[in-house]
């Protein structure tokens, strides 16, 4: 899979070849407020580069993107995007997007949040959008925890996960994001972690390109809260704690011999538990008229009416 | 940009408050809708999805009055003229994103047809119990604008003044109606189109590697580049520096906040509205907005029966309450009578602006029909009223 892609990938001829200065990004990123303000470790950062190449390689120019972001960390992406970029309210980046996809369909929309944002506070514009099946791109951070606010638990803790509102173990039972997706009419649902950065980068290049409601969600590293928290260690421990858990989804080509392959079927045994295996991959992948399509189908009626009164 | 031709409802008809308020937002070019289904506001709602589709607006229903003015704040970047409508429950869900609507500088228009509370209290029945929510309802500093219609014909007219001065200010605006403005049904004259004029935001004027999204000049309200315009428009809820970057210490607040203050007041001729009756000689004047500024009409004329020279201040726009014009008509007054449908909310700011110097009357109600004449007319106090006695 990602090998095809490569060959696609428009390459700079020889002779126009300039040393590279600064970094590959930098053209779809804003300069002006580098360095960005997420700890070391972190997977935000790993996530919005799989993000800026997916775009890239999807032929989304930068003035059609848009990107919402509600409150907390992985909604400051939309600082550092070259694009039309709006910080929100917590929890309300969906239906903010809602009114900007409405209001300028030729507008690639996407809402970068975090767990908590998108699924406690913001649980119910996300499930009517996907019902909706409205055009957005929806992509979910999830570190298990609120970072911004010193790790306290959220929708997505794990079972006896420790954060700091949850000393002796969580005792609620988390959302399994993808499962959730998938019911309420998500057209491409996908999870990654932050170490399939290639895989992340096709699977945004993928979901781009198409229409609809559209989920990834992203498992990052939150070194300095859940992973001190539940023992897991830096970033790149919880990374290698990612490496040594992972299993596909489905059989995608290409697959290293390392990586277990998970046989499809019911979503509910995609559920994230503290050191149980994590399913990755991409989980749906349909087409349902979007609603602006069902809307533009009305409008003619209605206007066809109006003239023959 | 004014609105396209064809769209308007225009001549002399027979509507609903709530239904000539969407009629002059769709005159006022608004073309997308996002609301909650909620009495006594619904009828704003329906009527917009009645009308807009055949014009190319776009209505939503959303999950609720959250996700409604989010959404509208969301279509108004994308620079189409968005509206939302509701009634207290909704209106105190709203106040979230109101917020936003102030911090980010987007120009919407949110329609609030009182009915009584607290919470769902009175869903059918009339209050003005929602003025100082209006006021300050949403956390952190602000002004707010605040239109009030004591007719569906000026409930047509405030709602297209409403988009203007959003549009002109870049600010959300409020149109705090009533239930029974909202229900009654009267006759509605819609001028033809483009006889009025309808503001819209002041576009960059420069290209967008010189565009700063919160550089202002003397005029205070910064230029607006919408989504999908070239601009890498950066907007957020954050204090924000004129790049639109956000920068959260002390200077950037010191700032950022005066002027979202300054840009309000020191605009007040854009907005200010104010209907006076009989303030000339009189002796007595009435304070009242919405559908108690009619029936205070009826009170002052019983009054001038009586022999009580009595006159009306009715604020059309009710924030920032026009105060230099009121403590004109107050002037020489020996008392001022304040009639709304609350236990007294702009009274509070009527107080403050005579600071005791003749007596304020209260005609208050707790809600669910509206005030007479006759009680507000008692508050006139007799032929003589008392000088200068508290």
């Amino acid at each position: 899979m990602s090998a095809e892609d490569d060959e696609t990938r428009p390459r700079t001829p020889e002779s126009e070849h300039v040393p590279p200065r600064g970094h590959p990004l930098d053209p779809v990123l804003r300069a002006d407020v580098l360095p960005h303000i997420w700890c070391p470790g972190c997977g935000i950062g790993v996530a919005l580069g799989a993000f800026l190449q997916g775009l890239g390689r999807a032929g989304i120019p930068i003035e059609k993107r848009v990107i919402v972001g509600g409150i907390g960390c992985s909604s400051r992406v939309v600082y550092y995007a070259k694009a039309d970029a709006y910080h929100t309210t917590h929890g309300r980046a969906i239906p903010f997007a809602t009114g900007i996809k409405l209001a300028n369909p030729s507008l690639h929309v996407t809402v970068f949040a975090g767990d908590g944002d998108l699924f406690a506070i913001g649980g119910n514009h996300f499930i009517h959008a996907a019902r909706r099946n409205m055009d957005l791109l929806v992509v979910c951070i999830n570190n298990f925890n609120y970072g911004m606010t010193g790790g306290q638990s959220g929708p997505t803790t794990p079972h006896d996960a420790k954060t700091t509102t949850t000393p002796n173990g969580n005792f609620e039972i988390p959302f399994n994001l993808p499962q959730l997706a998938a019911a309420v009419g998500a057209v491409y649902v996908a999870r990654w972690t932050t170490l399939d950065v290639r895989r992340l980068r096709d699977c945004f290049t993928e979901a781009a390109g198409k229409q609809g409601f559209r989920f990834v969600e992203v498992l990052a590293p939150c070194p300095v809260s859940f992973g001190k928290n539940n023992d897991i260690g830096s970033g790149l421990d919880e990374m290698d704690y990612y490496r040594g858990l992972e299993q596909i989804w489905g059989s995608p080509a290409g697959l290293p011999p390392r990586i277990e392959v998970r046989e499809t079927g019911d979503l509910s045994g995609t559920e994230i538990s503290l050191h149980r295996p994590i399913i990755v991959g991409k989980f749906i992948d349909r087409a349902r008229p979007t609603f602006l399509d069902s809307y533009r189908a009305i409008q003619e009626a209605a206007a066809s009416k109006g003239k023959k009164r | 940009m004014s609105p396209e031709k064809g769209a308007a409802l225009t001549g002399s008809h027979f509507m609903l408050g709530d239904q000539a308020c969407a009629e002059g937002a769709i005159y006022a070019g608004c073309r997308f809708f996002a609301g909650y289904p909620i009495t006594p506001a619904t009828e704003i709602a329906e009527r917009m999805a009645e009308r807009l589709p055949p014009i190319g607006g776009q209505y939503i229903q959303m999950e609720d009055e959250i996700g409604s003015i989010a959404a509208v704040l969301g279509a108004s970047v994308a620079g189409v003229k968005a509206m939302t409508a509701t009634s207290g429950p909704g209106f105190s869900l709203m106040q979230e994103n109101l917020g936003l609507g102030f911090m980010m500088e987007v120009p919407a228009v949110i329609v609030n047809v009182q009915r009584g509370g607290p919470s769902t209290g009175l869903p059918t029945s009339v209050g003005q119990q929602d003025m100082m929510q209006a006021r300050f309802g949403s956390h952190g500093d602000y002004q707010a604008i605040a239109y009030s219609p004591s007719s569906p014909q000026e409930a047509f007219e405030l709602t297209i003044e409403a988009f203007s001065t959003a549009e002109r200010l870049r600010t959300p605006v409020l149109v705090m109606m009533d239930e029974v403005v909202g229900h009654m049904r009267e006759r509605v004259v819609i001028p033809e189109e483009g006889k009025r004029k309808v503001a819209f935001r002041r576009l960059p004027s420069v290209p967008p590697s010189e565009y700063r999204p919160y550089r202002v000049d003397e005029d205070l309200v910064p230029e607006m580049a919408l989504a999908g315009g070239g601009f890498s428009v950066r907007m957020t809820s954050l204090t924000h520096d004129e790049s639109g970057r956000a920068v959260t210490d002390r200077d950037t607040q010191a700032v950022l906040l005066p002027r979202l203050h300054q840009k309000i007041l020191e605009h007040r001729d854009v907005f200010e509205s104010y209907e006076l009756r009989h303030v000339k000689d009189a002796e007595v004047l009435v304070v009242a907005y919405g559908i108690s500024g009619r029936s205070a009409t009826g009170a002052i004329e019983l009054a001038r029966a009586r022999g009580i020279r009595a006159g009306l201040f009715r604020p059309r726009t009710v924030w920032p309450f026009p105060s230099e014009a009121f403590l004109r008509a107050a002037k020489s007054v020996r008392r001022v009578v304040v009639a709304e449908i609350n236990m007294g909310q702009v009274a509070l700011e009527v107080e403050r602006l005579v600071a005791g110097k003749c007596p304020v009357v209260r005609v208050g109600s707790y809600g669910g029909e509206v005030l007479s004449a006759e009680e507000i007319l008692e508050a006139c106090g007799r032929g003589h009223p008392e000088k200068g006695k508290r």
